[in-house]
């Protein structure tokens, strides 16, 4: 083992504990908890998981945040693909002011939308819907995957479209069947990137939704505040949001770093 | 190449009137509460750029911008170099790759409220690992419901651990993209660790290391969960960055008018720091591309 590895052992030791302590402590009685401090758990109980998985109000939340969360990522996706490829094959009026113009809503602080988002969405009718969480959350995914499909489509060599055409084949047959399998590293890192940040922001969610589609932090906040301090139970509904993303992430281990570089490298 | 095609255009249409849905009527909102008076019952009246004036005055603003500041310029000068140094020291290839890769990605797919929550039983004075540590065995005083001190400390912390992954991934992408002939050479030439770090591995990660900073800059400037949950903003108002007080003011005490007039100015704000890395980038682009 070479000398400098010690460097990122420590800095996963230092990402670790903070989610270490969090699981340790669902795993404890709230007696424990509160009777002082210990480092592992010496009562070990799955209450608060039990209640979790039984209770509808608990598991709902996690069924509501994964239903928007996809269906925001199959839009996010669908639109992107088209707009990316415009902007990596041609040159229009306004494409750069465009392209920009879509980052700038990728930097508008989601605190500033709350408000309105709320009237918008209330005034069409799709208030506390699945679908009015997965639009809302287009504002600052569909910019991200514009940005990254257009980095890995940029990858590809413009010879490919034009081989294609002169072999006969019309604009959507080379799309599905030529260019998306070249690129579906790319999607996949896309689809990846638009579930990863719709499934961490819940400000706009909870904004947008009451009762039928409330995702999983607006459940923990009312726990936190009515139930006094079940700190165990937060810490096991807390725990059970880090596990949709620990397993979308080992399906694009090996694409990731490329794919925070937006396709760049 | 690319050709001049004005058809692509429709290309675009969907993703135009999607983000615009989003982007445009919440903002015409925003526009036009901050020329507003309301006292409720959907009275308006027109008061033109008084809030703006108002709140580009006000020392509460000040403050808050001055905290925003601070906060983003201390993020990205640990965040930066720390992620550089993580990224040089990882494997380059190797069955530990993907399992460093997957780890460091963990804080950044958890969702912010969690984060924050984490971070604040992690702290607790008495039962939380870091408190306990830092209060029992260490013997610092450290209670960051009461120290100010301590609550920026934690808030920078949390910052570093959830977001410095994002700064190694892109640099470790920038480094694997540099082909081995280039070190094998710097070795024939005898080059020392800092010229190959300097004249080699920094060039090849000035794009990504760009869009790194462009990012953490835009999050962290936008920043609101994580704080909010951690510390409330406070102990008194020493954490509250731009948006905890934008909220503040807009649901708490309900005062849309300048809400929204500071809304837009902080989105300025952003919108103009944004600009300054984009042309740079871009000019960056079109350098590589003359290279090419």
């Amino acid at each position: 083992m070479q000398k400098r590895s010690i460097i990122p052992i420590v800095y996963i030791i230092f990402l670790m504990l903070p989610i270490y302590w969090l699981v340790a402590m669902s795993f404890k009685t709230t007696n424990e908890i509160l009777a002082g401090f210990s480092l592992f758990p010496q009562t070990f109980t799955v209450e608060a998981y039990v209640t979790i998985f039984t209770d509808p109000s608990w598991y709902w939340g996690y069924i509501n945040s994964i239903l928007y969360v996809s269906l925001n990522t199959i839009i996010s996706v669908c639109v992107a693909l088209p707009a990316a490829y415009a902007f990596s094959r041609y040159r229009f009026l306004g494409d750069k002011q465009l392209f920009f113009w879509l980052l700038t809503n990728r930097m508008a602080p989601a605190a500033v939308f709350a408000l309105p988002f709320f009237q918008l969405y209330s005034a069409v009718g799709l208030f506390d819907t699945h679908l009015a969480v997965a639009l809302a959350h287009c504002l600052f995914n569909i910019p991200l995957a514009v940005w990254i499909l257009e980095g890995f489509m940029g990858g590809v060599p413009k010879e490919l479209d034009e081989t294609a055409y002169v072999d006969g084949y019309s604009f959507p047959h080379f799309f599905v069947k030529i260019f998306l399998p070249t690129i579906k590293a790319g999607v996949g890192v896309t689809a990846f990137f638009c579930f990863m940040f719709s499934w961490v922001e819940l400000l706009l969610a909870k904004t947008l939704t009451a009762v039928a589609a409330k995702p999983i932090a607006a459940t923990m906040t009312k726990t936190a505040s009515s139930a006094g301090y079940e700190l165990g139970l937060l810490a096991a509904a807390g725990t059970l949001t880090i596990v949709p993303g620990a397993i979308v992430i080992y399906f694009v281990r090996n694409y990731i770093a490329k794919g925070f570089a937006m396709g760049r490298v | 190449m690319k050709t001049e095609n004005q058809k692509a255009w429709f290309f675009v249409l969907p993703v135009l009137l999607l983000v615009a849905f989003n982007a445009i009527i919440p903002m015409m909102t925003v526009v036009n509460y901050s020329v507003q008076e309301t006292f409720g019952d959907n009275l308006f009246f027109w008061e033109g750029l008084t809030w703006f004036e108002q709140i580009l005055r006000s020392e509460r603003f000040h403050n808050a911008l001055g905290r925003q500041f601070l906060f983003t310029f201390l993020i990205l000068i640990i965040e930066v170099p720390l992620g550089i140094a993580i990224a040089l020291a990882m494997p380059r290839k190797g069955f530990w790759v993907p399992v460093c890769l997957v780890l460091m990605s963990l804080p950044m797919l958890i969702p912010w409220n969690v984060v924050g929550a984490m971070w604040n039983i992690f702290a607790l004075p008495d039962i939380g690992l870091l408190g306990y540590t830092l209060n029992h065995v260490l013997g610092i005083n450290y209670d960051m419901t009461q120290d100010p001190v301590a609550a920026w400390v934690t808030i920078i912390t949390m910052d570093v651990w959830h977001w410095t992954s994002l700064v190694v991934l892109l640099s470790y992408a920038g480094l694997v993209s540099i082909p081995e002939a280039y070190y094998q050479a710097a070795k024939i030439d005898g080059a020392s660790n800092w010229s190959v770090f300097r004249f080699i591995q920094l060039p090849k990660m000035k794009n990504v290391l760009t869009i790194a900073i462009l990012l953490r800059f835009m999050d962290s400037f936008n920043i609101y969960t994580e704080p909010f949950v951690l510390t409330g903003g406070g102990p008194g108002n020493s954490t509250t960055l731009l948006s905890i007080d934008l909220v503040k003011i807009a649901l708490g005490q309900f005062d849309l008018g300048p809400a929204a007039a500071m809304s837009l100015i902080y989105f300025a704000i952003t919108l103009l720091v944004s600009w300054l890395f984009y042309t740079l980038m871009n000019r960056e682009d079109l350098n590589t591309e003359g290279e090419r």
